[in-house]
């Protein structure tokens, strides 16, 4: 059977870290990196007599982020241990929600290109981080670092409503852009704070009963994930259609080969012995607690990009482009108040900007200079500093040494627009005396062969020379002629 | 005047009048324990070397005014599953020989910083788990009172510590009557604090909702201090309530009239040795004839108590035993090539055959397909125990039940024999799955010499209460002054 | 209460024990004897009784997100079998 008439069915478990300043469980630091170890106090080691005790903001991120995606919040929550033995994990167990999730039933809207889609969210738990394992540098073993042990997380788990890869994608992102408008993660992939596992199963068009699915674990990349969706189901199409059954397993995608491989160990059936920790009290939370949070939650991408379209005349693309990253969306506000051009900004974020990072395959939160670097860069544009030609290049530069503001990279490299008279002009009769051709072109009513004169002359000045006034200046001498 | 045989309260005098030093004390128990720790084996870690010289400091600090705390120079001995910085915390199992905690315990913290002098890590069951001490990895504690005899447990070495004059005072922790038990057995005075009245920040988890710290003291009075000190809100602790800090041996009134006791007569049939039921009879008596009101009731959930304590108390340790892998700290086998090698090798040599035995029914009753038969099952039922005892506290301030259905028994007689050994905490371990608070103190000795508890048992967070009542009765019969251990040797 | 071989071993598996064959037939005696006993549980009037978690029912106690950095964080490594760069050395994980 053809691909095409197999349905696919995804369904997510995303984890996120939240951004608070301490761990879940322990006043250590969450802070990323630092020596192996130094973020670490007795309760984070597991120290035997050690006891956890629960960060309020943790509480108070994980209802922001169900809030957000229109979740119903537990007014009786609690905390659940979940029994397995791993080097990575100090206690044994990890404290993390069984039954009674903070939020449930909630939905994040997609835009597919059938339209809007809501995918249904089953729950939102917190939970801890586990520690991390290096390879010892010499081959002989591995070493346990526990500063992530006790980072808090939340874990968004969807219905298995998505369809395709590029759904997942979507939702993802949407996922993504919510947690970071609200505050409560920065989602920085590469560290590893926005991460998923990944449910995959297929079933033929029109079937009601769901195939037996497999999960991939601890997707960290947008790329990965949908190569990976591919990957497998393509694989389960082929197990099937060769008369094969899918043994529901946990699979490891490997990024450098492109294809999955299984991590079952048999001898471990999983067996997690959920129970309610005994050491953490119930968490009761108020209407009021919620409502106040609720009153308090930051504007949100949709409202934001509404908030374009309307006042600044973006068109739903570009205000979807814009606010679907609150780190660009962010930029774009800040640059746009410090130089005032508001469609210069829009229009430098959503071409040459966006360029770039799809090339560098950067999500824009890696945009290494600051607002007030772009915002400059359009600034010397209006004032005639530079040329836009020059400043495309400035801007490559911003890339390489975000350190260093516009004017300092035009300084540096000697690109100031020239705008003396008596330089053009030297210019515009040189070129002139070189492409008489053209001259008499013009005069015949070929417009084109001024065009071709203004650019032998920005080349002349390696793009320096400022174009309005080689055009200006080209028309009168030859009107001179 | 023999030092060791003082009460902390007299010794206190006696510091606070110049009678004594806080040297002189210290000595005197040095010697005691030179001379007798070789009959009772009460300790895993003694820290004689040092006392002596933190005497000194104690006592320097004290002739200068720098400390104003109520027991500096008092010495007092820790039981070994709470975390002391710098001195090795074994809960008496071979996983933790060698283990230092890098932390204190809250209670810890406030012992020191009363200035007290710690003479030593006490002995127990391992990870108290046991009713007789004798599943220590290191030693089997003898009972002061005739050394062929265990000292009960789990709290076995603070019990028979403060019973051979070891130290006046020590700490224990009870979980399912590790301190009541053995404080009767050695005939001593044992108090378990309601859940949440004291820290349990820094005590080595067995099952974290049962377990509770708790002084072991040669009177009630000591153990009214000694609760002064340890008692309080912590936040390190979610589990341990916020409470005004109370004074409690100004409870101590030595009156009872108008004092309404019940008498759950569950704990008084089948199973409970007659010579204990005598001499429970005969102390209500002595109550009656005080002025308190004594009627019989019924409490029946005693049956079911022990099971879901068993069931509880297992599936938590499971959980909380799991730390013990053999990478951070403690036992790691050498046998081993893999990792599962370090997990399984490790815990399977580290750990003794009992708490082998509870991890294997812990993780049996929380496994999937038990988990509702069992674990769930008694948590309805601690619900019903709550109640049950919700409602006889509406009739009565205390109920009176014996502390155990027997006196100490002889070493080596129960320890091949799990579900005998669990039996010896049946009637005290309702009032850890409630909660409540509970007190032991020797109430007579049986025909063999050996002492018998009687335990009192109080609403949630009225130590007082029960601390009066302790009190009074024992102002009345005079227990120390008739009966002390004679280190028989039979 | 039956306990079969098989059970005992995945139980012993999952809390990473290995139980020696000579040893099995008692562990399995043990647990089946404390089961017998605990069925009793089974017998309680609990219909329409809520589970209790604890002792006691407080709840909402938390913790300010306020950094308090641990002061000896060398002791925290002092008791470790093995270790290698301030980090806990185990077999190799693949």
């Amino acid at each position: 059977m053809p691909r095409e008439d197999y349905e696919v069915i995804i369904g997510l478990e995303v984890h996120s870290e939240l951004s608070t300043k301490t761990k879940i469980f322990c006043s250590c630091p969450t802070e990323f990196g630092g020596a192996p170890n130094t973020h670490t106090c007795p309760v984070c080691m597991a120290m035997p007599g050690t006891l956890p005790v629960l960060n309020e903001k943790v509480v108070e991120y994980a209802v922001k982020a169900g809030l957000a995606t229109n979740c119903e919040i537990s007014r009786n929550s609690k905390n659940d241990r979940k029994n397995y033995f791993y080097p990575d994990l100090p206690k044994s167990y990890q404290i993390s929600q069984f039954d009674k999730p903070l939020c449930e039933h909630g939905y994040v809207e997609i835009e597919t290109e059938n339209g809007p889609k809501k995918i249904r969210l089953t729950r939102i738990h917190i939970e801890e981080d586990a520690g991390k394992l290096n390879h010892d540098p010499y081959g002989r073993g591995s070493l346990v670092d526990l500063n992530r042990a006790g980072v808090p997380l939340i874990e968004i788990v969807s219905e298995p409503d998505l369809r395709s890869s590029s759904e997942v994608e979507m939702y993802m992102k949407k996922l993504k852009s919510i947690l970071e408008y609200i505050e409560v993660s920065d989602c920085k992939m590469q560290e590893g704070s926005l991460r998923a596992d990944v449910n995959v199963s297929i079933r033929p068009k029109g079937s009601s009963k769901l195939g037996t699915r497999t999960e991939m674990k601890n997707m960290n990349s947008f790329r990965s994930i949908v190569r990976a969706i591919e990957y497998e189901v393509d694989r389960q199409v082929e197990v099937i259609d060769n008369g094969g059954t899918i043994t529901q397993e946990t699979l490891r995608w490997d990024d450098v080969s492109g294809r999955t491989f299984s991590m079952r160990d048999k001898e471990d059936a999983q067996d997690y012995r959920y129970f309610p920790d005994p050491d953490l009290v119930a968490i009761k939370l108020s209407d009021e607690y919620i409502e106040n949070i609720r009153k308090n939650l930051p504007e949100l991408p949709e409202s934001r990009k509404e908030r374009y379209i309307a006042e600044y005349s973006l068109t739903e693309k570009e205000a979807n482009i814009l606010t679907a990253s609150k780190y660009l969306s962010d930029m774009f506000e800040k640059a746009s108040k410090i130089c005032g051009n508001t469609k210069a900004v829009a229009n430098w974020l959503l071409s040459d900007v966006s360029r770039i990072l799809n090339e560098k395959e950067w999500e824009p939160d890696r945009i290494p200079f600051a607002a007030e670097s772009l915002a400059e860069l359009i600034t010397l544009i209006e004032k005639g500093t530079i040329s836009s030609a020059i400043a495309k290049k400035v801007l490559e530069e911003m890339f390489e040494t975000p350190e260093k503001m516009p004017s300092k990279i035009i300084e540096e490299k000697g690109w100031v627009q020239i705008s003396d008279e008596g330089a053009i002009k030297e210019v515009v009769l040189k070129i002139l005396a070189a492409n008489m051709q053209s001259v008499t072109d013009y005069k015949a009513g070929k417009d084109k062969a001024l065009g071709f004169l203004v650019g032998q002359a920005m080349k002349e000045t390696k793009g320096k020379a400022n174009p309005q006034m080689l055009n200006k200046m080209f028309v009168e001498e030859i009107n001179k002629m | 005047m023999n030092i060791t045989d003082l009460t902390v309260y007299e010794l206190k005098e006696k510091l606070d009048k110049k009678e004594l030093t806080v040297k002189q004390i210290t000595q005197a128990y040095i010697d005691r324990i030179i001379e007798k720790e070789p009959d009772v084996n009460a300790f895993v870690t003694p820290l004689t070397d040092t006392a002596l010289e933190q005497a000194d400091k104690i006592q320097e600090k004290i002739d200068n005014g720098e400390i104003s705390a109520t027991y500096s120079g008092i010495p007092i001995g820790i039981k070994d599953n709470i975390c002391t910085k710098g001195v090795k915390t074994t809960c008496s199992s071979k996983m933790l020989e060698n283990f230092v905690a890098p932390y204190n315990a809250t209670v810890t913290e406030k012992i020191n910083a009363e200035g007290m002098i710690d003479l030593g890590k006490l002995n127990m069951d391992e990870f108290a788990m046991g009713a007789s001490t004798e599943y220590s990895a290191f030693k089997k504690t003898r009972n002061p009172w005739n050394l062929n005899k265990v000292p009960g447990g789990s709290s076995g070495g603070s019990a028979a510590a403060v019973a051979a004059g070891l130290v006046p005072w020590a700490l224990g922790s009870d979980t399912g009557g590790s301190i009541r038990q053995p404080a009767s057995f050695c005939g001593v005075v044992g108090l378990k604090p309601t859940y949440g009245l004291v820290s349990r920040y820094g005590l080595v988890a067995f099952a974290s909702s049962l377990d509770q710290i708790g002084p072991i003291t040669k009177d009630v009075r000591d153990s009214a201090m000694l609760l002064n000190v340890i008692a309080g809100h912590d936040e390190k602790d979610t589990t341990s309530i916020q409470t005004e800090k109370k004074d409690y041996t100004k409870a101590l009134k030595n009156d009872v009239k108008g004092l309404k006791i019940g008498v759950p007569k569950e704990y008084f049939g089948e199973g409970i040795n007659s010579e204990v039921k005598a001499a429970l009879e005969k102390a209500i008596d002595e109550y009656k004839a005080m002025g308190a009101t004594v009627e019989e009731c019924s409490i029946p959930i005693a049956d079911y108590a022990l099971a879901t304590y068993y069931i509880i108390a297992c599936a938590e340790a499971s959980s909380n035993l799991g730390r013990f892998d053999g990478i951070r700290y403690g036992y790691r086998t050498p046998n081993y090539e893999s990792l599962k090698d370090i997990f399984v090798n490790s815990r399977t040599e580290g750990f003794g055959a009992e708490v082998k035995r509870r991890i294997i029914l812990g993780t049996y009753v929380l496994s999937s397909g038990y988990y509702d038969a069992y674990y769930k099952k008694a948590q309805q039922v601690r619900t019903l125990v709550k109640k049950e005892f919700d409602k006889a506290f509406e009739k009565y301030d205390v109920l009176i039940t014996p502390t155990s259905p027997t006196v100490a028994f002889d070493i080596g007689v129960r320890s091949n024999n799990p579900l005998e050994m669990y039996l010896a905490d049946i009637c005290t371990v309702s009032v850890n799955i409630a909660g409540l608070p509970g007190i032991s103190i020797p109430c007579g000795v049986d025909s063999q010499g050996m002492p018998i508890g009687m335990q009192i048992i109080g609403k949630h967070f009225d130590e007082e209460t029960i601390l009066n009542a302790a009190y009074t009765y024992e102002q009345r019969v005079k227990f120390r002054d008739k009966y002390q251990p004679e280190f028989k040797n039979k | 209460m039956e306990v079969s071989k098989e059970e005992i071993l995945h139980i012993a598996n999952l809390a990473k024990l290995k139980l020696k064959e000579e040893e099995i037939p008692e562990y399995i005696k043990n647990l089946q004897d404390i089961l017998n006993f605990a069925n009793i549980v089974n017998k309680a009037p609990i219909d329409g009784l809520d589970t209790a978690i604890g002792a006691i029912d407080n709840y909402n106690v938390f913790r300010k997100d306020e950094i308090k950095v641990f002061e000896d964080n060398k002791a925290l490594l002092q008791n470790a079998p093995e270790q290698e760069d301030n980090m806990f050395k185990i077999p190799k994980v693949i």
